[in-house]
């Protein structure tokens, strides 16, 4: 045996593996081996860091040493200088946006600064296919602390007092509906981990999944002794095969061990745990839906009441929680109500990850307490908005959440202040838009995805969401008619007042949320046939500037022969014939093609 | 496991092979410029590595460090134990490492004999 001195964390993460990561791990293995340090360096693989826009990362311990976009070509650099001559490797480090300032250490990145990371404490520091790792980092100590010394009410009111709601986007309080299903009278109860994350642009239950999976089944194992179930399943998507993979590796050796399974530390509590892979219906994060996925019904919502506390899976009480509530729940029974009750608003305690994506400069997952800015994630943690370009709005809570204006960003975010601006936490999807996006171009994009994923079964949702994409088409396609926004304001009530789900009822809210802050924009297109992003394709004219130099290409590209001209003098686009299909405008080598 | 003392008793082994991901305990640094390593700094680090493994101290970090200029005095090694001065030591050859670990490591005495400089740490 001898002395590890070094840790290489490779980050093993979906966003990692697909920028290169897999390579860099046989390849530390090479050049180490090659350096005769196989021995005393040893290759981590890790979950997400949450920083994905400069991945694949790579961090070396002890120092700390943060390395960013690391390529196979790097590796050798890493081993000899790094590894065998002590010499950090400067190129590779991370640079200061603003500053251009070098930054060697993990926690002095300003990504990192403002974040609280509690859920995902672990992610990215431990090897998630190593229970070891998970239990030398203080895993299970709120399972079997739970399980031997606490009664299931004791553990339902420490819930209760932490203040914790649904992270999956409704912000039901955890401890109440604990309390529900332990009510419930019956032989068999079940508890139900929502792992169907289907908002375009959120990522952060797989990024849990991947990189924490025990945190995860801890915390179903311990809603199970307090409601009193002895079964549970994960409803996990069957495109996130990563998470899926790491998930049953983590059961298996929690059984192994004894942390779950029959008669858990001889306290007479049984827990087990299955995976059911869901088939890419977005329908399905909907509880109702997501249980008769399960029983290997058609996935579809009913209505409710009776709600899943009282008849839920097979009929029997169940409790359902999403992955991050999940994964919230070690916390508050190891370190107490009162320690997570100092994170948060008054309302809204603790922390919410948000994935940040779009037109800013750090994408990628950042943990933030309930209350902080919109301005603080977007400028502070996210780096600003890419290109220097100026910010527009941001949609929040994916297909179900609104869009949120320049005016909103001092806005301190939980549950009930996003409500009351016409959003909603939601899963805590982030999308950044700048001055080029279109607001009516996005409504439509959202509408588009909440129309084909309905699933039919009521009314309000299967029509209503049709006729107002096709009111939503018409208007992008310059065929806006006088009357349609208040066409689409009447559509969009009603939708949301007599859908049956929560998929419908939600549905209006990125045109309502539009229509509120950039009313405007509606009008232009209506009233004028003019988009004042320029985006709606058959609103923008062509124009060709005097940068020509007369090589053709557009010619040649344009579909319907619309542009002519002669070679080395400067061509014309006939705009009767135009299509403003904008092939000419992308093929265009000296940018002369104006759009407007 | 019977109970939450078994987890504890558990945990407390397993922490040590992640230790090293937290900042703390004390650092060994050996030189590693061009001049430590002809000078045989390489096999210094392995002695010293050998000799935590021996004596079961995983919770020593061992770093590395390129030249401070002192090349006449190479191999240099570092020991810095938590709010002590950092000592170093000159011409360290692999059979030194066992009493500087012996030493200064694990008692806190320093083998004054070797060395060739000391930096208090603020």
């Amino acid at each position: 045996m001898q002395h590890i001195r070094a840790h290489v964390l490779v980050c093993n993460g979906t966003g990692c593996k697909a920028a290169g990561a897999e390579k860099l791990m046989t390849s530390f293995e090479k050049w180490l081996k090659k350096y005769n340090l196989q021995d005393e360096v040893a290759v981590v693989p890790t979950g997400c860091h949450g920083f994905c826009e400069h991945g694949p990362l790579v961090i070396v311990y002890p120092e700390g040493t943060f390395y960013c976009r690391v390529q196979e070509k790097d590796v050798k650099d890493i081993v000899e200088n790094h590894l065998y001559k002590g010499r950090i490797v400067e190129r590779l480090l991370y640079h200061e946006p603003l500053t251009h300032e070098q930054v060697p250490d993990y926690s002095e990145i300003g990504f990192y600064k403002k974040q609280e990371r509690l859920v995902l404490k672990n992610c990215g520091a431990i090897n998630p296919e190593e229970i070891e790792e998970y239990i030398a980092v203080g895993g299970y100590e709120a399972l079997i602390k739970a399980i031997t010394t606490m009664t299931p009410d004791g553990v339902i009111d420490e819930v209760k007092k932490s203040g914790l709601r649904g992270r999956g986007g409704g912000g039901f309080p955890t401890g109440l509906k604990w309390g529900f299903a332990k009510q419930s009278v019956s032989d068999k109860k079940y508890v139900i981990c929502n792992a169907d994350e289907g908002d375009p642009g959120a990522f952060m239950d797989r990024s849990v999944l991947e990189g924490d999976p025990h945190r995860v089944l801890e915390g179903m194992a311990i809603c199970g002794y307090a409601i009193g179930a002895d079964e549970g399943y994960i409803y996990v998507r069957a495109e996130y095969p990563l998470a899926i993979k790491r998930l049953r590796i983590a059961i298996e050796q929690a059984e192994a061990m004894g942390l779950l399974g029959d008669n858990i530390f001889d306290s007479g509590f049984s827990f087990h745990i299955h995976i059911k892979e869901g088939a890419g219906a977005f329908v399905c994060g909907e509880e109702t839906a997501l249980m008769a996925s399960i029983e290997g019904k058609r996935g579809m919502p009913r209505p409710r009441p009776p709600f899943p506390a009282v008849s839920g899976l097979w009929g029997k009480p169940t409790n359902i929680n999403n992955v991050e509530t999940f994964a919230n729940v070690a916390q508050i029974i190891v370190n107490g109500a009162d320690w997570y009750c100092q994170f948060g608003t008054e309302k809204s305690k603790g922390t919410k990850v948000f994935a940040l994506t779009g037109k800013i400069n750090n994408t990628g997952l950042a943990e933030v307490p309930m209350g902080i800015t919109m301005r603080e994630i977007i400028y502070d943690i996210g780096g600003g908005i890419t290109d220097g370009k100026k910010f527009k709005a941001v949609q929040i809570g994916g297909p179900s959440g609104g869009c949120l204006p320049e005016s909103m960003l001092d806005l301190p975010v939980d549950y009930d202040s996003l409500i009351a601006a016409g959003a909603m936490m939601g899963s805590g999807g982030l999308v950044v838009m700048d001055e080029d996006t279109c607001m009516v171009d996005v409504a439509k994009f959202f509408l588009n995805f909440t129309q084909s994923e309905s699933c039919g079964k009521c009314t309000p949702c299967r029509e209503g969401t049709k006729r107002m994409l096709e009111i939503l088409n018409r208007i992008t396609e310059g065929e806006g008619r006088e009357g349609d926004i208040e066409l689409l304001e009447s559509l969009a009530y009603t939708i949301k007042e007599t859908a049956l789900c929560g998929l419908g009822q939600t549905a209006p809210n990125p045109v309502l949320s539009t229509l509120k802050y950039f009313r405007n924009e509606y009008e232009a297109h209506i009233k004028e046939k003019r988009c004042p992003a320029k985006v709606c394709e058959k609103m923008v004219g062509f124009t060709i500037t005097d940068n020509c130099r007369g090589c053709g290409l557009c010619a040649k590209n344009c579909p319907v022969q619309a542009i002519s001209g002669k070679p080395r003098e400067k061509y014309v686009i006939d705009q009767a014939a135009c299509i403003k299909c904008g092939a000419c405008f992308s093929a265009c080598p000296f940018k002369a093609i104006e759009k407007g | 496991m019977k109970s939450l003392a078994d987890l504890h008793a558990l945990r407390e082994k397993l922490k040590k092979d992640i230790k090293l991901r937290k900042n703390e305990g004390t650092v060994i640094i050996v030189g590693m410029g061009t001049c430590g390593i002809a000078a045989g700094a390489r096999e210094v680090m392995a002695a010293i590595l050998d000799e935590l493994a021996v004596r079961n101290l995983n919770d020593v970090q061992v770093r590395q460090t390129g030249c401070i200029g002192m090349c006449e005095q190479e191999v240099l090694v570092d020991v810095v134990r938590p709010g002590e001065p950092r000592i170093t030591y000159g011409k360290v050859t692999p059979a030194d490492v066992k009493k500087i670990i012996a030493e200064h490591v694990v008692n806190g005495r320093i083998v004054e004999d070797m060395v060739v400089g000391k930096l208090s740490q603020d």
